[in-house]
């Protein structure tokens, strides 16, 4: 899901960072509004749940790896555009530290899981919570579909920005410059192996960190 | 114990066990993600690349292990450095 430099093209790398430039600046005026300063720690929390359950690679058949990424859950607790400031501080962590993930594609990674992921995954569980109360089954369900939805949506807008590369970035003689694999691979390759396993990994982590501050906390749940 | 307290708990008990994450693919013969290949960047080298100490891969599945989990805990206090800071910024009193 962390897409490395060399696979997009510095225009699609830019173009993703003027995207997520005016959502960062909404972003952290709503939190600077709402946020409490008993939030921060909750804040680094969930950043520092987002950045380390990423590590946790899960292999499939086939030789490839993939991982759950915590944020639909992060966007449960804080809400959207708290959850959208913690996943970027874990995403920025992750590429400068580690390299997991580029830096021209920064922008990109962040616009798949700390924008179009927790918005995707706060929405499908606000809509299926509905009036539910916080330590209802119903909310673990939510929760738990979110999840699934969440990081699926992540996954497609991902293969879509690694397959349109081949057809817009190519030299003269046809050679691919970046993504050398098409919409054709790409995205049932990604799509695929995530509805068939990881999107169900992210779905039971959220539901069961859910499960867990029902009984705990469920004043967290009221947000 | 507070519930701040016991999330904080879980996720170091999550970056003891990160190296699941590495054993696991390793004796699956799993490699990297798809698409998360290695054309690598000479824009930026990261410190620590793959969650790992450079040149100690060699030396085993425990010495990888151990990085890994050194990462796992220098990664979780960036984010708390740079969240605190944030927090400054972003945070009102109540």
């Amino acid at each position: 899901m962390h897409i490395p430099d060399g696979y997009l093209s510095p225009q699609t790398g830019g173009l993703f960072y003027v995207v997520m430039l005016p959502i960062w600046i909404i972003a952290s005026k709503i939190v600077k509004k709402n946020l409490k300063i008993r939030q921060v720690p909750l804040l680094a929390i969930g950043a520092a749940f987002s950045f380390v359950i990423m590590m946790f690679n899960v292999p499939i058949p086939g030789g490839s790896t993939g991982h759950a990424t915590g944020a639909v859950l992060v966007a449960i607790l804080l809400g959207p555009w708290a959850a959208c400031i913690a996943i970027t501080i874990a995403l920025v962590i992750q590429a400068l530290l580690f390299g997991d993930g580029g830096i021209i594609a920064l922008g990109a990674n962040c616009f798949n899981m700390a924008f179009l992921e927790v918005f995707a995954g706060y929405y499908v569980y606000r809509i299926i919570s509905a009036r539910s109360s916080a330590a209802s089954i119903r909310r673990i369900w939510a929760s738990f579909f979110a999840g699934y939805v969440g990081l699926n949506l992540a996954a497609v807008s991902t293969a879509i920005m690694f397959g349109v590369q081949p057809l817009l970035f190519k030299t003269t003689d046809g050679q691919a410059l970046y993504c050398p694999y098409g919409l054709n691979v790409a995205v049932p390759i990604m799509v695929g192996e995530h509805l068939l396993i990881f999107g169900w990994v992210e779905a039971i982590v959220t539901a069961l960190v859910i499960k867990y501050l029902q009984k705990q906390d469920p004043d967290l749940l009221n947000i | 114990m507070k519930t701040t307290q016991k999330l904080w708990l879980g996720v170091l008990i999550l970056a003891i066990l990160s190296p699941l994450g590495l054993i696991l693919p390793y004796y699956f013969k799993a490699g990297k993600a798809w698409g998360e290949g290695d054309r690598t960047s000479c824009l930026w080298r990261a410190p620590l690349p793959d969650y790992s100490f450079k040149g100690w891969e060699k030396n085993g599945l425990g010495v990888s292990s151990f990085a890994y989990i050194v990462s796992a805990v220098i990664g979780i206090i960036a984010i708390i450095c740079v969240v605190l800071l944030i927090g400054k910024f972003l945070s009102r009193k109540d």
